[in-house]
């Protein structure tokens, strides 16, 4: 049988009024995927395609094994660098002053429109596949199977600082009166393990910052965060590959 | 007579005696020499105690992202030579090379030496060593490459204490089993060693497959020259003089050497265009001070001077018949090699994690330099070689080679 073909001079022009919204979206998560900007440019980290974001229940739950699975995400242009954070988090969590768990970095871009300098919280990345958990030789440091928050058991760490070499995020410090590896621990035993809902450093920033929660709920305010294409979503240092659970954006 | 030829009917008192005779042939220079080197190795001990009881922040120059310093370096530089050691001196005593068999013994026993140098100084390095003997044995973590290179290497030197032990009471097809295992456990683990910091995928500078190939490499070349050097000395302090067997040994540790140059020379050339084509984001700076920044001295002088082109030079030019010539060879690449692995683990930790972010405090390679205890507890690590090797020569009469050989 012919196929007949589509002669796109003598067709007629639709206009781009009368297109759905609904196809509107797929054609911008096409295009997106296509160029790359959806698949690695935004979501590093559990997710690598407009599919998996919008995953069905069963790969969603393989995306995010732990239940809750807590993450954290970082709005860059509300942190003023006030560094409450930082003090919440030493006091809560016993942090010596030569020592942080949690730093605020700062990039100054003399040359910038408008805006020069920006602040940009770190903290423990609590990867998916963290390299501190793989290199440490007495499992001292591992995932928390439940949560998946990276955890210390400082009874067990020799002091050879391996993990600190792992972590791409410099997030590791030796705690001389602990005599054991410390870092971000979600607040896991000072907090969260009492019932709080709330890391100390998400609780003291007074521009919401940061925002803690629950990527395997999809009600949770980290989890919309995450599963939106309106804003650019990324993750620090994705090529060192370790599936970070703490997310950036602005707005 | 061969030290040990009449040993199933020594008695204590005989050893003894045999011993205490051979210590008293040392001329008075030995015994300065030998005391130099044991308050090194005391000096050393008494740094490396005073820093874990005092603190490693207090007085090692390392921070949290530099955390390790040049005491790892030296284990590294220490645990490679083992391996080149082990790895050199079995191409005579397992796979039945016979002009390399005249080292043998000597050789197991500077692999074992240089393994205990290399233990000593990161005992200094961890920091609670004491937690390390238990939990080792009792939560090990299989993935983790620190603990295969610990257990390997601790493994690999039980093994090579009893090889040893069956080379000197003539239980030759035991001491081949013991030498080819110790071979295995000594490659393993250097690979292993190479992991510890080639499978970082944050660590860009170090990070791949070429670290694991390039030790081995490294490991022939600096067992080869190690070979020479203590050879060639063990002689001077024995006031003997080479006979035909052990001075094609010579030789043909001389060819490994060249061997093992030309390869790492190849593995530094494309290793270093590598790290410059594409200025790849978190090694390129790294290698730029190596090329001409704050490391260049110590890589142009040492790592390409010292441990690459003199000795190559040097090593032909002595056609393998001159051997002060081929002494002062390996002298220069034992210290060369000493500033190679230095300028790796250190180059390696120098790029801030955060240096692709432009971030203030992240634009500029980390500074560090040794404090005065761990050049100590370094110098310790040496002492203890030094104190060793002069001991053996004279406790083992200079590790003679027996007449079934």
């Amino acid at each position: 049988m012919k196929k007949q073909l589509l002669d796109l001079d003598k067709s007629h022009n639709e206009g781009v009024e009368n297109i759905s919204a609904e196809e509107r979206r797929n054609f911008l998560k096409m295009g997106l995927t296509l160029t790359g900007v959806f698949a690695s440019g935004t979501l590093f980290s559990l997710v690598g395609s407009a599919q998996k974001v919008f995953a069905s229940d069963a790969a969603f739950v393989e995306k995010y094994p732990y239940k809750p699975h807590y993450s954290m995400m970082v709005h860059v242009d509300r942190c003023i660098d006030c560094e409450r954070c930082k003090k919440a988090c030493a006091k809560t969590n016993d942090v010596p002053d030569y020592g942080f768990r949690t730093n605020i970095l700062e990039r100054e871009v003399p040359n910038a429109i408008g805006v020069k300098t920006e602040f940009i919280p770190v903290l423990c990345n609590h990867c998916n596949l963290s390299q501190c958990t793989r290199v440490c030789p007495t499992k001292a440091t591992y995932k928390n199977p439940s949560n998946g928050i990276v955890m210390m058991d400082t009874t067990k760490c020799i002091g050879c600082l391996s993990c600190q070499m792992a972590c791409p995020y410099n997030a590791r410090y030796f705690h001389e009166e602990k005599m054991a590896v410390d870092k971000c621990s979600f607040c896991w035993e000072s907090r969260l393990s009492k019932g709080e809902k709330l890391t100390a450093c998400a609780e003291a920033c007074p521009a919401g910052a940061r925002i803690f929660g629950d990527l395997s709920n999809p009600k949770d305010r980290v989890y919309k965060r995450v599963h939106q294409i309106e804003k650019t979503v990324w993750v620090l240092r994705p090529e060192a590959g370790t599936k970070p659970n703490v997310f950036y954006t602005r707005g | 007579m061969s030290p040990n030829s009449n040993s199933g009917g020594l008695t204590l008192n005989g050893l003894e005696r045999q011993v205490v005779s051979r210590m008293k042939s040392g001329s008075n220079r030995y015994f300065v020499v030998v005391l130099i080197f044991g308050l090194l190795m005391l000096a050393g001990s008494i740094a490396g105690l005073m820093a874990t009881v005092g603190g490693h922040h207090v007085y090692y120059n390392v921070n949290r992202e530099l955390a390790w310093g040049v005491l790892i370096s030296t284990y590294v530089y220490f645990v490679v030579t083992s391996t080149g050691l082990c790895l050199v001196s079995s191409i005579g005593h397992i796979f039945g090379v016979e002009s390399f068999m005249p080292l043998a013994k000597r050789a197991v026993f500077l692999a074992i030496v240089t393994l205990c140098a290399g233990f000593f100084v990161i005992c200094a390095e961890i920091k609670v060593p004491i937690r390390m003997m238990l939990y080792n044995i009792i939560s090990p973590n299989l993935t983790s490459n620190i603990w295969w290179m610990g257990t390997l290497y601790g493994v690999a030197l039980a093994v090579m204490i009893l090889e040893f032990i069956f080379l000197y009471t003539n239980k030759v097809k035991l001491a081949v089993i013991c030498g080819f295992t110790a071979a295995v456990g000594e490659i393993a683990a250097n690979s292993n060693l190479a992991g510890v910091f080639g499978l970082l995928n944050g660590r860009d500078f170090w990070h791949g497959a070429f670290l694991p190939i390039f030790f081995i490499g490294s490991a022939v070349m600096t067992g080869a020259a190690a070979l020479i050097f203590f050879h060639v000395l063990a002689y001077r302090v024995n006031h003997e003089i080479m006979d035909e067997p052990m001075l094609r040994a010579m030789q043909g540790c001389r060819k490994v050497a060249i061997l093992g140059i030309c390869i790492v020379s190849f593995f530094t050339i494309w290793r270093m265009v590598s790290l410059v084509a594409g200025e790849p984001s978190g090694a390129y700076l790294g290698a730029m001070a190596m090329i001409k920044g704050s490391y260049a001295f110590s890589f142009w002088v040492f790592e390409i001077g010292f441990a690459l082109v003199l000795p190559l030079i040097l090593y032909v030019r002595s056609q393998g018949t001159n051997l002060r010539m081929m002494l002062v060879a390996s002298t220069l690449m034992i210290i060369g090699l000493f500033f190679m692995r230095y300028n790796m683990v250190i180059v390696g930790q120098a790029i801030p994690v955060y240096y692709s972010l432009g971030v203030n405090g992240s634009k500029e390679l980390i500074k560090y330099f040794p404090s005065y205890l761990e050049i100590l507890v370094t110098l310790g690590g040496f002492g203890l070689t030094g104190f060793l090797f002069l001991l053996g020569e004279k406790v083992f009469g200079g590790h003679k080679m027996d007449a079934h050989h």
